[in-house]
């Protein structure tokens, strides 16, 4: 498994705890932290949500967006411990990944970091609420809500 | 006109600095062209056969003078000389250099016009009617919802690496000039019994090789739910549309595979959840984007008289205008499909939908001078010229015939659909543009008696010239090696939306000049009253069609 290479939790550091996969969670009475996969359904995890400190959402091709909703659907629900991205996970994804929720990103290949910082920063402001990103959007700075 | 305040210039800008620093980073070859194509895609940039294609956003297809000279002199210094409108109603370059295309975004920006989302899997540019404002059959000018629509598809983080392309329309007329239910969401703007506006949602339409018209999955949203909505059917669709198999992976396949009813159910318990976050934009923020769309400063009291004498101009007034919502002013067609006759009367038909630097030029002056500063692109691939006083349509026409742009033709067997076919498209299986050039030099003379008869051609499968859609559509497939090419009758992509059926075996590209004849000599022969092609097709059914063609 590849390692967290950016954190976005002030004063933490990566959760250590073994992850096992989503199919075994909820018999794993005490597992803490969880892998879900693109095809799996991120709101079965809804109900466990206050033992989990770490929720892993892969991303085995860039091309596959599935993780990008599995992540606003955990914070939406209210989960705050460690959302971690993994896998096939480009530069130009990290703006994406953190405006949905991930605070954690662990990419297979290390990003290169000047890139990295240049690529978080592209967006001066954004078009829509994602809520979990708690940025505000262009319409309600315009309207000064 | 919608007007770029400093947020929305900020963004478009910040995207041309992105694009320039991965295009730099593809030409050091720190980017690999796997990880650099979906990023070039989002950003309209294709690699085609012979050179890197740009496609350019015209959303929902509303252009300012300005905007329209700027596409011609990027055609001229960045192409080579021209361009060409889409049925996306969008304009796509065919000639460009990857390390142009930065340069070329920032042209585009210091316009307000960017290429952000006209490829990819993504959520694409908006499209509407291109009359839209100007036409007296329309509830009210759906632009706004549209360009509400824009800011919340533009880079949303969450809908940037879906199963497939989504394409959203929207229009306010019964009188459907867009298009609509061939859209992966449709949108009418509605009035409800209460006489409140809002939104019907038809989800699921599309072409492709896997035609489906799109069901009625929720007849009123109310306007100030307008983006909650689309999320939820755009989540609904991230997370279950299938990733398995290109083919299959449009959200009309999903729809299609659930039903609409249990699709409709998903994305109502999504919309109830979302519907607690606050992600709608106010009911103010509409308001403002409506302001930007107000009716131009009209003339009271004009005339509606127009001296038809001159027979050439009266044919131009008869094909290529419509009515427009205010006494003494028309909408007014420029045909992007000429037909040359040429000295020794052989005729030349144009590539559609092309038109050159100066052509496209020509035409942003007329908008400044005679229509409001404003112009649109159809899916039709002509463009509009939507507010013309009458007293002003000869001048107009007069210029237009000095730009050979006064092809009297719009809607007519020579005003043909065709995607770029094999001479651009790395995907295409047989050429369409020739095919549509010998057509429309052969129906030439035709034309006017047989009346309106939407012909379309695509060059394979994936149905870009909207094949499925035409009263009389070809596609191009590829048998063996050689190009043949499928007829297909009885489609429309008006109010009454029908998909064509194909008629038998094909044929090469004189057979099927040949068979679209002898199917327009079927209709000639069996047209009743005012009946056009499409209706006597509807009544008379396939056979007779058949047995002319093949018997």
């Amino acid at each position: 498994m590849a390692d967290v290479q950016f954190l976005f939790r002030e004063g933490e550091e990566a959760v250590s705890a073994p992850t096992v996969a989503l199919s075994a969670f909820a018999e794993d009475t005490n597992a803490t932290a969880v892998v879900i996969q693109p095809g799996e359904d991120a709101r079965a995890l809804i109900p466990h949500l206050d033992r989990l400190s770490l929720v892993e959402v892969t991303f085995p091709a860039f091309t596959d967006g599935r993780g990008f909703s599995s992540a606003r659907i955990l914070r939406e629900a209210g989960y705050t411990g460690e959302l971690r991205a993994s896998g096939d996970i480009g530069v130009d994804m990290l703006s994406h990944l953190h405006r949905c929720g991930f605070d954690a990103i662990a990419p297979n290949a290390p990003l290169d970091l000047a890139q990295a910082e240049t690529a978080l920063k592209v967006w001066p402001q954004v078009y829509q609420a994602t809520v979990v990103d708690g940025r505000k959007p262009i319409w309600a700075l315009r309207h000064g809500l | 006109m919608y007007l770029y305040d400093h947020y929305d210039q900020a963004m478009v800008d910040a995207r041309v600095a992105k694009f320039r620093d991965q295009t730099r980073r593809r030409i050091e070859g720190t980017l690999s062209e796997e990880k650099f194509r979906p990023l070039r895609l989002q950003n309209g940039l294709y690699l085609q056969l012979h050179a890197y294609m740009l496609r350019v956003a015209v959303p929902y297809g509303t252009l300012s003078g300005a905007q329209m000279k700027m596409l011609g002199d990027i055609a001229d210094k960045y192409d080579r000389g021209y361009g060409h409108f889409t049925t996306r109603q969008n304009i796509q370059y065919n000639w460009i250099k990857l390390e142009d295309t930065p340069d070329i975004l920032a042209d585009l920006a210091s316009v307000e016009m960017h290429a952000i989302q006209t490829s990819g899997n993504c959520i694409r540019n908006i499209s509407a009617d291109q009359y839209a404002g100007a036409t007296a059959d329309e509830l009210i000018d759906p632009r706004p919802y549209a360009e509400l629509l824009r800011q919340w598809s533009s880079f949303h983080p969450e809908f940037l690496a879906l199963p497939r392309k989504f394409k959203i329309c929207v229009i306010a007329s019964d009188t459907d000039r867009a298009a609509m239910r061939l859209h992966d969401i449709g949108i009418q703007i509605v009035k409800n019994e209460a006489g409140e506006i809002g939104a019907a949602f038809y989800v699921g339409g599309g072409m492709g090789r896997t035609p489906f018209i799109a069901p009625l999955v929720k007849a009123f949203v109310p306007l100030d739910e307008l983006i909650t909505y689309s999320e939820a059917c755009l989540r609904v669709y991230n997370r279950y549309g299938r990733r398995d198999n290109k083919y299959k992976a449009r959200i009309k396949i999903l729809v299609h595979e659930l039903g609409v009813e249990e699709y409709s159910r998903q994305v109502e318990e999504e919309f109830a959840h979302l519907q607690t976050l606050a992600i709608e934009p106010p009911l103010a923020e509409l308001e403002r984007i409506k302001t930007f769309f107000a009716d131009p400063a009209y003339e009271a009291d004009l005339s509606d008289d127009l001296d038809l004498s001159n027979p050439a101009f009266a044919a131009w007034v008869k094909n290529n205008t419509a009515a427009h919502k205010t006494p003494g002013y028309a909408i007014v067609n420029i045909s992007l499909k000429p037909i040359k006759v040429l000295a020794d009367g052989t005729k030349e038909a144009g590539i559609p939908g092309d038109a050159t630097g100066e052509q496209i030029r020509v035409m942003a002056d007329l908008a400044k001078t005679y229509s409001f500063d404003e112009l649109r692109v159809t899916h039709t691939q002509n463009i509009v010229l939507p507010h013309v006083r009458k007293a002003d349509l000869f001048t107009v026409w007069e210029k237009l015939v000095a730009a050979d742009l006064a092809e009297a033709n719009l809607d007519k067997i020579t005003d043909i659909i065709a995607c770029p076919g094999l001479d651009y498209c790395t995907l295409a299986n047989a050429r369409s543009i020739p095919v549509a050039q010998k057509i429309a030099e052969r129906m030439a003379d035709k034309a006017e008696e047989i009346g309106e008869l939407k012909l379309k051609i695509s060059g394979c499968i994936n149905a870009c010239g909207h094949h499925h859609a035409g009263h009389i559509g070809i596609l191009g497939v590829d048998r063996k090696g050689l190009e043949n090419y499928q007829l297909l009758l009885g489609g429309c992509e008006g109010a009454d939306t029908s998909l064509g059926k194909i008629i038998g075996p094909g044929f090469d590209e004189d057979g099927i000049v040949g068979a679209v004849e002898k199917a327009t000599q079927v209709y000639l022969a069996n047209k009743e009253g005012e009946e056009r092609f499409l209706d006597t097709y509807r009544r008379i059914g396939m056979n007779p069609f058949k047995e002319a063609i093949y018997g």
